[in-house]
């Protein structure tokens, strides 16, 4: 999933100063599982935000509302009735940039805000926490690497083996909280039985499907392409 | 030959070869790296030039590797992939052959949350391994990463390091045969206190015959008091320090463990004389360099050798 945190709330409470009316968008998706941006979360940053604006003897109406997917139009269509319907001047998205971006889109001249900072892709470790599994580097190659991914898991992102700094199983960079990948790979690929596969060079990455090659899209042309002939 | 260079000419030589360390200045002005190029001056065969060092700015490697070149001590330029990405890093190297440089050290990097910007983006493009291989085509083939061809011949040596303290340890000597299938001509380890690990390292690397395929520079560092000691052993990730160098440190009144870290150090240089496989030391007098002479003079590694 996509896991994201929420940005303190004196942050957000300056991001809407100056609006009068304002709704909290929740998404249902990853940033509820993650715990930073569901319903719960929504309600209660739409709570906080009414009291700190009340203390500051500046009351606002802040109300909150949410989505099972911010980045969906099917989903999202009965928000934005509801904010140009309702007369809402601003609007702060807990969903994560996909949501920022999509609201932003599609929302003319009324401003949305991030609530929340995205993070990364991951996994739930242990409850209450999350960790980075993945980078959406585009072209996979967890297959060379016992299914483990040293883009995602390596500090340096290092194709070849563990640096110097690999230490009893833990990453120099942040030892306590993060495992050497490569000692991960090393291990996984011994309990394979393919150690030996270790020893070849994996040459330089291709980073064109990454972040690196420009913005990317994905199409499924039979989808597609039948859409765009129905319009 | 495949550089030219003179610390290529002394090992394919059979001579047991000496680097050292220079750390380039944290400004503008050359005047404290030329000093120290005046200390290590017809004491070493090449010294390394350090590339933004732990991750702290510094005088580039390329800029102070010419700086070595043109003031008579043969630089080996480290280059990290941590700043330059497979264009910058190329591109680096040409102009580094154009300035005279004929040796590198092709190195990943220490991370930036090491250094004095931990805020930065890093660039790991690549890692060390394809830096070495992309370079090597550079030379060998006169072919750009992606096949164009350069215009030109070039020659560099070609240097790779080992961290035999790491771990996974049973890793570390076939991470080493990769550096040198990806191109490495030469080794300079991670500064060895534990012995007893490294003959282990070396053992293994000589079963593979990787003492015949490169040549192995053993890494030392001299410690300048119990405190340093202290610290590596501590702080420093893949380095660990024996309780009976710590004692030995510990046994000598703080003004005396200088002198006592030379010692060691001298006792080290002489039994990596003996081992097998080991082609010469890099010796990594961190901020020390004006102890490099007093160092080979007592090692009785001067002159060093003169090879056409």
């Amino acid at each position: 999933m996509i896991v994201a945190d929420q940005k303190p709330l004196h942050e957000v409470k300056e991001f809407v100063e100056t609006h009068q009316k304002i709704l909290v968008a929740g998404c249902g998706t990853c940033v509820t599982v993650c715990l930073s941006g569901g319903a719960a979360e929504a309600r209660l940053l739409a709570s906080g935000l009414r009291i700190a604006f009340q203390r500051a003897h500046h009351p606002k109406t802040i109300e909150d509302d949410t989505v099972l997917r911010q980045c969906d139009e099917e989903f999202v269509l009965p928000l934005l009735e509801k904010v140009k319907g309702e007369g809402f001047d601003a609007v702060i998205t807990l969903a994560c940039g996909v949501g920022v971006n999509f609201l932003a889109d599609r929302l003319g001249a009324i401003p949305v805000f991030p609530g929340v900072n995205t993070t990364f892709y991951g996994a739930v470790m242990e409850p209450g926490l999350w960790a980075e599994m993945c980078s959406g580097c585009g072209e996979c190659i967890t297959h060379l690497t016992g299914g483990i991914c040293p883009i995602a898991r390596c500090s340096k992102r290092l194709f070849n083996g563990p640096c110097g700094g690999s230490e009893k199983g833990r990453c120099e960079v942040d030892p306590l909280n993060t495992p050497c990948v490569w000692q991960l790979i090393y291990d996984r690929m011994k309990e394979l039985g393919r150690l030996h596969e270790l020893r070849n060079i994996i040459p330089a990455k291709n980073w064109r499907p990454a972040l690196d090659g420009g913005v990317r899209h994905t199409v499924r042309e039979r989808i597609y392409r039948l859409e765009y002939k129905n319009r | 030959m495949k550089s030219g260079s003179n610390l290529e000419k002394v090992l394919k030589g059979g001579h047991f070869a000496v680097t050292c360390e220079c750390g380039p200045p944290r400004g503008p002005n050359p005047d404290d790296l030329i000093g120290k190029i005046d200390h290590i001056k017809g004491f070493v065969d090449a010294a390394n030039v350090t590339d933004n060092p732990t991750a702290s700015v510094r005088m580039s490697s390329v800029g102070a590797s010419a700086i070595l070149f043109r003031h008579g001590v043969e630089p080996v330029m480290q280059m990290v992939t941590r700043d330059r990405n497979r264009i910058a890093a190329q591109g680096d190297v040409l102009g580094a052959h154009a300035l005279g440089i004929r040796n590198m050290l092709c190195l990943s990097g220490d991370h930036q949350t090491f250094g004095n910007h931990p805020h930065a983006k890093n660039v790991f493009d690549i890692d060390s391994m394809q830096l070495l291989h992309m370079v090597r085509t550079l030379r060998d083939e006169g072919k750009m990463d992606n096949g164009d061809p350069i215009d030109g011949k070039m020659g560099m040596f070609l240097g790779a390091a080992a961290n035999p303290f790491a771990d996974p340890f049973e890793f570390r000597v076939i991470r080493l045969a990769k550096k040198i299938a990806a191109g490495a001509d030469f080794i300079q380890t991670q500064c060895i206190y534990d012995m007893d690990r490294f003959r282990k390292f070396m053992e293994m690397a000589r079963d593979m015959g990787l003492h015949e395929k490169c040549f192995i520079l053993a890494g030392v560092t001299p410690l300048k008091s119990l405190g340093m000691a202290r610290y590596m052993n501590r702080s420093v990730p893949g380095m660990s320090i024996p309780q009976r160098i710590l004692e030995r440190m510990k046994g000598v009144p703080r003004e005396a463990q200088a002198k006592e870290g030379i010692r060691i150090l001298l006792e080290q240089i002489e039994e990596l004389q003996q081992t097998e496989g080991v082609a010469g030391i890099h010796v990594m007098a961190i901020e020390w360099e004006e102890k490099i002479p007093e160092i080979m003079e007592r090692a009785r590694l001067i002159p060093r050798p003169q090879v056409d």
